[in-house]
């Protein structure tokens, strides 16, 4: 694995995510009620809704367009609805957001 | 002959090494200690007491003066190590130089100071040592206001130790709730409410901007621009570990010197112990794994076989009375299971997360006395499968019958007391269905048992079922999703008659099964707390759907569109051009005149939004709330201003109504109209609430639809001057807010409740009338105001708008 940060954790609100653009595309960065911070694709493989934009709930979040639930450990569409977002190791580390490169597509800067 | 042992401050950890090395082997050592504090070793966790006044220094020692006289240790207290010069083995003390053999850094760790402005004015303190307690209990002699910056374990010991000494304490959380390290929401919250009952103000997401005064700190700023007044200011924020020593001497440190398993540092002449070191990743912070540290490193130093492991820890905060305990890890993940129990009436708490049939982690409140129990099963990994039905019980309750909530209260004597709050025993309840009472709403009118704060509810329906067997069906109002069995009219209730003003106190009071609810029930309670708590409860925009969190409303494509308000439905031609400027400079890629008299902009990217808005906002555009349960549109027709029928300035009344009512939060989205006569240009009798003037005055309509029902107004008064038909309407909207369930029109409530019962309450009783106006008045002193501004404005927030980071650049360098 190759960290990369990207940031600190207060960049994202308490129950709300951010995106990072990669070259995988975008990858939404959520940040738990309990500060933990998960990774996942930033679309809905229903109709391509912004997941960043949903909300936040446990680990989990809702798609804003048409309520898709996913869970953000396992990417899995929760519920009635079948189909999976992927998802990324992301490390906290003092506060920094560290992503994983390799998971990303980008190679480290060595 | 002695080896020399130089040991580098006289702490916890240190303290155990000499212990156990002097039990061992006497002779092996030559012990030099140094202290950069003027004393030896003192139990440092039971500060917390001698603070507050439970103990006093004394009797917190652990070894005396004599204590190293006899064992010989010699003893440089007050000195500080100033460096290490490995070449020659020496180290270098203030007063001078001593050479060792082996080393031991145990410099344990510094308080972390937040760089704001002012932190080093001489009444800010940091909580580490003897002489910040004492420096605190002189302050607090004086009286006055501290203000405690951290809501960890040291922050609420400090706090709870100077609110017992007089003072009046505010303790200032970064996070969303206290202790977030050690405990879930649901635990911080009864911990908040227990600081609370001893009179301390905690205010979570607050972020210390500066610390105000001349030559001494007088006031604390924060981020919200709100300030506070302090004789004290007690920073507790967190601390790091004490590495400089080491990192000049260029050991391998990393966020603490780095060591392995003997606690040897990357020199192995030299070692270092306690909350200075990095283990396999690890920082020390309690002293439990510290003790294990200690005793490796006196084996190391004797060359004994012995490495040190990290295990679980658990904690416990020693402020008295409030019970709290965590061990483990109690986050949600995959594949892992929460056992979740509540007792509201009597604050407990405890949660336990189970992942492969045992058991991970533990979280409790209120009730601790089983912690050490649930701590030893994580520890040893135990299987619980067998015992998982009654686990959270604890132990009392493994290998005995499991217990039957039914024939608990089907054994209760007619006299036990059911609901305390209307002082109803059993006996009143039975009699109550002997005499024809099936369900707990025929039971609440006929005895007022569950009439008030309704905690008593499960214990009536027990008694129902109990006492009718198969004949009691439980009441089918509809839950307001999975995470509760309550409806949305009993959370409304409940949230009034209990004061429950946040979040976290709902998911506890309530007993929510989940963590923190949904996307169904979030938005919905946060609406609630809202409308009830205007001037208490903080709007949370992660629990509003995307729309109104982002003020704009989302399209298919993910993009967003932008409408600016027209009050009334007037604009003009700077109003125009600069919409059409902002179209053209942000490539709107559609502009369209909405039903409700405006012009909406579709096609904007999210990171263009705050730029739009600020664009829009200079043209003096606010946020049309296009987006938002809220007011919307108020659509007005021309009136006497230019039509030859018009009775009454219908414009001019359209503009004042929704000045009056922009901002305002709703259950559902609300649209009104003013049409100016009969005519009804403005369709005024398909709207929320429709005013069709007429030549004696206005007659005002409610609850009408036009979206997927069609439906009529119907008459709710007339008035005869406009003032009475604001005041009306602000009471109208403030009743819907206060009663309606989350998503329902005023059309759907109104079939609820019934027309009548709304006259009754605005038009017959001009007292109420009144009231619900003012109630109206005091919310709009919060939320009349333009989200676009304060979002375009605010640095954090608009950051929020663009991606975090983008990756993809760097590819190209
Ligand atoms: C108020 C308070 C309450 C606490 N409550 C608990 C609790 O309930 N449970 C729990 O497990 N833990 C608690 N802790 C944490 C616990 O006290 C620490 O983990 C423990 O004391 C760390 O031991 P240590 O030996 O590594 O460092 P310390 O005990 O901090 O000792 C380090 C010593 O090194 C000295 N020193 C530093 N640099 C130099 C130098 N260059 N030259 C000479 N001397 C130097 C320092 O002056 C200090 O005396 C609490 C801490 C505080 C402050
Ligand atoms: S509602 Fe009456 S006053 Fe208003 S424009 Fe129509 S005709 Fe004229
Ligand atoms: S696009 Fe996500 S639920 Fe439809």
């Amino acid at each position: 694995m190759s960290w990369i940060d990207i940031g600190h954790i207060d960049d994202i609100p308490l129950h709300g995510a951010r995106v990072v653009k990669t070259p995988v595309g975008c990858v939404a960065l959520f940040r738990t009620g309990e500060d933990e911070v998960l990774a996942a694709d930033d679309r809905c493989p229903h109709k391509g809704g912004p997941l960043s934009e949903g909300i936040v709930h446990g680990q989990s979040v809702t798609c804003p367009l048409h309520n898709w639930v996913f869970d953000l450990n396992t990417g899995e569409a929760q519920g009635g609805d079948e189909g999976r977002i992927g998802t990324y190791p992301v490390r906290v580390d003092g506060g920094r957001l560290l992503i994983d490169g390799d998971a990303i597509g980008k190679r480290s800067a060595a | 002959m002695k080896q020399k042992l130089v040991i580098i401050g006289a702490g916890m950890a240190s303290g155990r090494v000499i212990e156990h090395l002097l039990d061992a082997d006497p002779d092996a050592y030559d012990i030099t200690l140094f202290n950069a504090e003027p004393r030896g070793n003192y139990n440092r966790i039971m500060l917390s007491p001698v603070l507050s006044g439970e103990k006093t220094y004394e009797e917190i020692v652990t070894h005396s003066d004599e204590w190293y006289a006899q064992q010989g240790v010699t003893c440089r207290f007050g000195e500080h190590v100033v460096n290490i010069d490995r070449e020659t083995k020496v180290i270098e003390g203030e007063n001078g130089h001593v050479p060792y053999d082996k080393l031991i850094i145990a410099t344990g760790s510094a308080p972390f100071i937040i760089p704001v402005p002012g932190h080093d004015l001489p009444n800010v303190i940091s909580y580490r040592d003897l002489d910040d307690t004492n420096a605190m209990i002189g302050a607090a002699g004086k009286g006055g206001k501290a203000v405690v910056v951290g809501g960890g374990l040291l922050g609420l010991e400090a706090a709870a130790g100077l609110a017992e000494r007089g003072m009046d304490v505010t303790v200032l959380h970064l996070m969303g709730h206290l202790m977030e390290r050690q405990l879930d929401e649901a635990a911080g919250y009864l911990l908040r409410k227990d600081l609370e009952t001893r009179g301390i103000t905690v205010k979570t997401q607050a972020s210390t901007k500066a610390i105000l005064g001349g030559d001494r700190a007088e006031a604390v700023l924060l981020e919200s621009g709100e300030t506070l007044g302090a004789d004290l200011v007690v920073m507790a924020v967190g601390i790091r570990p004490e590495t400089r020593l080491a990192t000049d001497a260029h050991l391998d440190v990393a966020r603490g010197i780095e060591v392995n398993a003997q606690m040897q540092t990357s020199d192995p002449d030299i070692y270092a112990v306690g909350e200075c070191v990095e283990f396999d990743g690890h920082l020390f912070g309690l002293v439990a794994p510290l003790y294990d540290q200690a005793k490796v490193l006196a084996d190391s130093l004797l060359d004994e076989p012995s490495a040190f492991v990290v295990k679980e820890l658990a904690t416990k905060l020693k402020v008295t009375g409030c019970d709290l305990f965590s061990a483990g890890d109690f986050a949600e993940g995959e594949g892992r299971e929460d056992i979740v129990f509540r007792d509201p009436s009597r604050g407990i708490y405890k949660r336990l997360v189970i992942e492969d049939g045992r058991l991970l982690g533990a979280v409790m409140y209120g009730d601790t006395a089983d912690g050490s129990w649930f701590f030893g099963l994580i520890k040893d990994g135990t299987e619980i499968e067998e015992m998982r039905e009654t686990l959270i019980f604890g132990p009392a309750f493994q290998g005995g019958a499991s217990a039957d909530p039914l024939s608990a209260v089907a054994a209760l004597p007619p006299e036990a007391e059911i609901c305390g709050c209307n002082g109803v025993c059993k006996g009143q309840i039975t009699s109550a269905i002997e005499g024809g009472a099936t369900d707990p709403g025929a039971i609440r009118t006929m005895t007022k048992a569950a009439a008030s704060c309704g905690t008593c509810t499960g214990l009536v329906e027990q008694l129902l079922q109990v006492t009718l067997g198969d004949d009691f069906q439980l009441p089918q109002a509809q839950p307001v999703c999975g995470c509760t069995d309550l409806s949305h009219e009993d959370v409304r209730r409940l949230i009034k008659s209990r004061e429950l003003k946040s979040q976290a106190a709902v998911w506890q009071e309530l007993g929510w099964s989940t963590r923190n609810g949904c996307h169904i029930c979030r938005p919905a309670v946060n609406y609630y707390l809202l409308a009830d708590w205007p001037l208490e409860y903080r709007d949370d925009p992660q629990s509003r759907f995307v729309n109104e969190r982002k003020h704009a409303n989302i399209q298919k494509d993910g993009t967003f569109s932008v409408v600016p308000r027209m009050w009334g439905g007037i604009t003009s031609p700077d109003e125009l051009r600069a919409i059409a400027d902002a179209a053209d400079k942000y490539g709107v890629p559609t502009v369209k005149v909405t039903g409700g008299q405006r012009i909406d902009l579709l096609g904007v990217k999210g990171e263009d939004l705050p730029g739009i808005w600020a664009d829009l906002n200079g043209a003096g555009l606010v946020s049309g709330h296009a987006y938002s349960k809220g007011l919307r549109t108020v659509k007005t027709c021309v009136g006497t201003d230019h039509c030859r029928f018009g009775t009454q300035d219908s414009t001019g009344l359209g503009i004042k109504l929704e000045k009056h009512l922009w901002g305002s939060w709703t259950p559902h989205k609300l649209k009104l109209a003013v049409s100016g006569c009969p005519r009804n240009c403005a369709e005024a009798t398909c709207k929320d609430i429709g005013v069709v003037c007429v030549d004696s005055g206005y007659e005002i309509h409610v609850g009408g639809a036009a979206g997927m029902e069609i439906k009529g107004t119907e008459l709710l008064c007339k008035v005869a001057t406009e003032g009475e038909a604001m005041e009306v309407i602000s009471a109208m909207t403030q009743i819907y807010r206060e009663n309606a369930k989350y998503l329902d029109r005023i059309y759907k409530w109104l079939a609820k409740v019934g027309l009548d019962w709304v006259r009754e309450q605005i038009v017959d009783d001009l007292e109420n009338r009144q009231a619900l106006a003012a109630r109206f008045e005091l919310s709009q002193s919060v939320y009349r105001k333009d989200p676009w501004a304060e979002h375009a404005q605010d640095s954090t927030t608009r950051a929020q708008y663009a991606p975090l980071a983008n990756l993809t650049l760097e590819a190209a360098e």
